[in-house]
């Protein structure tokens, strides 16, 4: 028996009013994707990819067409209510870490959860920076944090909200070999371990094909939808 | 909530000593507000527990000439405790120096003070004086000026008398009453003697009364205005000199707050363009946030109480260092407040200044963190969607820019108790702001377009940053320009009144008067002065008169009128007139035709009324008046209405009749002279009042020194308030430059790179911060002067005069005060290796 659609993405437009007229970035992309999947968006740059990506985790409005995101339209909901989905059901992971400077590693892992309102979760914290490798960094400030150790704490305050789906700009995009290999080893772990539907955006094919499907791509129109082999 | 709490503080962790200094831009606007307040409040409570001793008895009754034995028979009735004093102005010489000084004589009998204490050096004073004899107390600065001490004689008319102490504060008196003229108190018997008690100018009778238990001082006024309708009379209850008391530093206290209250504002505009900057580093912070979860008005919240908290520790700052201000404000005022005051902390007004400083950093800070509420989720990954925002229009802006406004009219509403004043206040701190900010935004203009490319390139570097991306150059041209303006006009407006009444000696007028010369004495003293070597150049001769009838109505018919609106006093005043064939060189005829001698034939001579009593008596031309002159009637009709020029120092009148109408009739003299310097003016006076003890001498060198005395402490409270203006923009453009701190570091990095070396830098910021504070001194001092030359025609009606020295110097000083601040805030800009930083960015 299939899985219910985690995300269903329909008939999804952005323009943007430019100068020169308007300027269509994403053109009709449609695609469902089941519960506990992995996508992986790919194309060259200023194909939609990142356009796509805030649209489906509510980072932005569409122009047209419609998300389902864990059960919720998206389209209908308001900033507020949508920030509220974001921190029920969402995790991110981006290419520049966006830790908050002034937090250290386990106080920026915890805010999903105090912004919820909730308190002692210290321990859920510690638990995932242990798992990521960074149980010793847990005091640290970002700055005091490699590219690689950021980038695992990135991925810790990712998952300290159980979300239902985690999406992923670049995640290895700022990580040399090595680190983005064990990046790449914790994010395919975590999304196993716990069932979370994962959607990745890459430009590095290599990454693209862990995943189960890859989504191309080009001039803002969905140009392929492919199956790979991790999906077997 | 909690989200809130902690995220607001964990964020602060890396800016609060930022914020901090943030904070510290308000904190002298605040430190004002609170000193002030909460020195009126130890003002306030210590005229309640002074009342009594405020006026030295339950009621006193005033009246220029001897109180008539009615009046006296009345006030012995009430069966309470008189004293009596005669007060007037007359010459004293201190032989042993040879000099002589203009005093104001108080004659003294009976047990007044009945209530505070008859202060002198040393004590007993008082008591000496109710013995009598020939026994003085002395004004000490006069003791001090003509180094005379207890035990040495001073000479009053033809009395010798034994100073037998110092005078200090006096129940009823204002210590602001000596700088006039240094009093003299010595005991009514030993009056006779002098030969002045009489009709010396500027006299006084008083009664003051301790009024039996159960007796209203505020009844006995009523019942006495009821008894005596005709007598002038004037009475002083302690009511009544709480009410004026209160009153008056009421007025001080609001005046002061307001200019406290530019202090702040200029604060708040240096908090939110620093938070305005702080926010800008916060993008990235924010857009994470909205991707966790957070909502737009938690984001705006974090920020807020961010803000809330800045307000809230400069708030404690400034009530602290507010009341380290207060503590040192007795000291400044003692000699001008009739009383002592007690510190103690005022809490309302340190609720209420720290209460006002919070609400306008909050409101300030909300103008820039608006924007966070606008910061999208999407600038996670793309940052320039947040720009995008950030700059498109926010109708909240505007309703916060409204808030703000409401909030400075209703603080100066509120201070003033006057709608009109407040609303003027706030339109006019509004429109200077506007002016100094539009400058501002034309300085920038102007330095991108108008910077020669043929000038050194240390000096176009330093130009370029008035106008380079996120420039302060409006900012600080608005809270230093603000500043200068303020404490210069001030200062400009000191001198111009000054320089009004120096006048007199650059231009020859006179300036030393001598009055109550007797009919006979006007020959002998004219030859006096000039063999002195200072010719009388002026002289008039002074008739005293009392109005027995308007338009063929007496003064009592028109007094018992309960809708005459013409002024009681007017009608009841003694009036000194005189007669001449021309009009001076200080009057004017506005209505009419001057008549210079009187017709012949016994017709009605036509009189030159000035025409603010003629408005007050509501006379016309062609009006009758029927005068008292000493007990002979003269009748008069107006001739004309004259415009008089009273602040110039020279002798005016009321009433002008023409020569041959008041032939006959009882008069004094009074001459004018000019001494060309203080030892000649100390000459003439010396030989004048030796031959003629009863002639009052009024050297204008003296008044111009007092005037001068009191200008200064005026002039000093209020200077000491727009001090903290100035104080806050230097604050400001340190903030300024701090925040701006990174930006420079890395420029001075990319320059030193390219080969710069420190010195260069040095004149980078030289020309900059010169440019900067020389503009804001410039357009500040333009202003001032602007200020002062309408403040001196429309309210002083004075000449203005500001004279370059003076602005030069203002501009100097807020220049020099600007770049060293900026340099201080700036050290350690060129400190970091180059690839420090580079390394960083990496």
């Amino acid at each position: 028996m299939s899985q219910p659609a985690m995300l269903r993405v329909s008939r999804l437009t952005k323009t943007y009013a430019t100068a020169a007229g308007p300027l269509t970035v994403l053109h009709e992309a449609s695609f469902e994707l089941e519960a506990g999947a992995s996508i992986a968006i790919v194309g060259p740059s200023g194909s939609g990819k990142t356009t796509l990506l805030g649209l489906c985790a509510g980072l932005d409005r569409a122009t047209g067409g419609s998300i389902e995101l864990a059960g919720e339209r998206l389209d209908a909901l308001d900033e507020d209510a949508r920030a509220r989905v974001r921190n029920e059901s969402v995790g991110f992971v981006f290419q520049n870490f966006q830790l908050i400077p002034t937090l250290t590693a386990l106080e920026n892992v915890l805010v999903p959860l105090e912004l919820r309102g909730e308190g002692g979760c210290e321990p859920q914290g510690r638990a995932l920076l242990e798992r990521v490798g960074l149980a010793a960094r847990a005091d640290h400030y970002p700055v005091q944090l490699s590219g690689g150790e950021q980038q695992r704490v990135a991925l810790a305050r990712a998952f300290i909200n159980t979300p239902k789906i985690l999406f992923c700009d670049e995640p290895t995009g700022n990580l040399d070999g090595d680190n983005a290999e064990s990046m790449v080893e914790l994010i395919f772990g975590l999304n196993r371990e716990r069932g979370t539907t994962l959607v990745l955006v890459t430009h590095n094919f290599e990454l693209a094909g862990r995943c189960q499907r890859i989504i191309r791509l080009k001039g803002g129109s969905v140009a392929s939808d492919e199956r790979t082999q991790a999906s077997s | 909530m909690r989200f809130i709490l902690l995220m607001a503080w964990r964020d602060s962790r890396a800016s609060r000593r930022r914020l901090f200094l943030y904070s510290v831009s308000v904190v002298l606007g605040i430190a004002a507000l609170v000193s002030i307040g909460s020195f009126s409040a130890n003002v306030r409570q210590a005229i309640d527990s002074e009342a009594r001793g405020l006026l030295g008895a339950d009621l006193v009754v005033t009246s220029p000439a001897p109180l008539p034995a009615a009046v006296m028979d009345y006030l012995g009735a009430l069966g309470g405790d008189i004293a009596r004093e005669q007060t007037f102005t007359s010459m004293l010489t201190f032989p042993s120096v040879g000099r002589l000084r203009l005093v104001q004589v108080h004659a003294v009998e009976g047990g007044f003070p009945f209530y505070g204490t008859f202060e002198t050096e040393p004590a007993g004073g008082a008591a000496l004086l109710r013995s009598g004899g020939a026994v003085a107390v002395v004004e000490p600065t006069l003791l001090a000026q003509f180094g005379v001490r207890t035990g040495d004689k001073v000479k009053l008319g033809g009395t010798l008398f034994t100073v037998v102490a110092s005078v200090g504060k006096v129940p009823g008196e204002s210590p602001g009453v000596a700088m006039m003229a240094p009093r003299v108190y010595i005991p009514m018997g030993a009056l006779a003697g002098t030969g002045l008690s009489g009709s010396q100018a500027l006299a006084r009778h008083r009664a003051m009364l301790r009024l039996p238990a159960g007796r209203d001082a505020d009844a006995t006024v009523r019942d006495m205005k009821e008894k005596f309708p005709l007598v002038r009379l004037s009475f002083d209850t302690v009511a009544e000199r709480k009410r004026n008391l209160g009153q008056a530093i009421d007025r001080l206290d609001a005046f002061l707050s307001l200019v406290g209250f530019v202090a702040l504002i200029l604060g708040g505009i240096g908090v939110a363009s620093a938070l305005h900057a702080y926010i800008r580093g916060k993008i990235a912070t924010v857009a994470v946030l909205r991707c966790l979860g957070s909502s737009a008005g938690q984001s705006f919240s974090v920020y807020l109480v961010q803000g809330l908290a800045l307000g809230l520790v400069g708030a404690c700052v400034g009530g602290a260092l507010g009341l380290a201000v207060q503590s040192a404000l007795p000291a400044l005022f003692s000699s001008v407040l009739p009383f002592s005051i007690n510190f103690f902390v005022s809490w309302p007004a340190l609720l209420r200044g720290t209460g006002v400083g919070v609400v306008i950093c909050l409101l300030f800070s909300a103008l820039p963190l608006l924007s966070v509420r606008r910061i999208p989720p999407l600038a996670a990954l793309r940052a320039a969607t947040a720009e995008r925002a950030l700059s498109s229009p926010d109708p909240w802006r505007l309703a916060i820019v409204a808030a703000i406004a409401a909030a400075i009219a209703a603080f100066a509403v509120w201070q003033t108790g006057a709608l009109a004043v407040g609303l003027g206040f706030a339109a006019m701190l509004g429109l200077g702001i506007l002016v100094l900010a539009g400058l501002g935004v034309a300085v920038a203009w102007a330095a991108r377009r108008f910077v020669p490319r043929s000038l050194p390139y240390v000096v176009r570097q330093g130009l370029a940053n008035l106008h380079r991306p996120n420039n302060r150059t409006v900012l600080l041209l608005v809270s230093l320009g603000l500043g200068t303006f303020l404490v210069l006009t001030l200062f400009l407006v000191r001198t111009s009144l000054l320089r009004e009444i120096r006048g007199a000696d650059a231009l020859g007028r006179p300036n030393l008067i001598f009055f109550d010369i007797q009919d006979d004495q006007i020959g002998p003293l004219r030859a006096a002065a000039a063999a002195a070597g200072s010719p009388v150049t002026e002289s008039s001769p002074i008739i005293t008169m009392k109005i027995a009838s308007v338009r063929g109505k007496s003064v009592e018919d028109i007094l018992r009128e309960k809708d005459a609106k013409i002024a009681a006093w007017a009608l009841r005043r003694e009036y000194r007139s005189t007669f001449r064939s021309s009009i001076s060189s200080t009057e004017k005829v506005t209505e009419g035709r001057f008549t210079g001698k009187a017709a012949p034939g016994g017709a009605p001579p036509p009189i030159s009324v000035e025409e603010g009593l003629a408005r007050d008596l509501r006379l016309h031309l062609g009006d009758e008046v029927d005068w008292d002159v000493q007990g002979l009637p003269v009748r008069s009709v107006v001739g004309s209405i004259r415009s008089v020029e009273w602040r110039r120092m020279e002798p005016n009148f009321f009433i002008v009749f023409p020569e041959g109408a008041l032939d006959g009739a009882p008069m004094t003299y009074l001459a004018a002279l000019h001494a060309d310097s203080p030892a000649q003016s100390a000459r003439v006076q010396l030989a004048v009042v030796d031959a003629f003890p009863n002639v009052t001498a009024i050297d204008l060198a003296l008044v111009v020194e007092t005037l001068d005395g009191i200008f200064s402490k005026v002039a000093f409270a209020i200077q000491f308030m727009a001090l903290f203006t100035v104080a806050t923009g230097l604050v400001v453009l340190a903030g300024a430059v701090l925040m701006g701190r990174h930006q420079r570091i890395m420029e001075t990095v990319l320059l030193r790179t390219l080969g710069a070396n420190r010195r260069q830098l040095a004149q980078i910021q030289l020309v900059e911060y010169s440019a900067l504070g020389v503009q804001a001194a410039v357009v500040g001092s333009l202003l001032a002067v602007a200020g002062n030359a309408l403040l001196a025609r429309y309210v002083f009606h004075v000449a203005a005069s500001a004279s370059a020295l003076q602005v030069g110097a203002a501009v100097a000083t807020v220049s020099v005060l600007a770049v060293a601040t900026g340099f201080l805030a700036g050290r350690g800009v060129a400190d970091h290796p180059p690839l420090e930083i580079l390394r960083q960015e990496t």
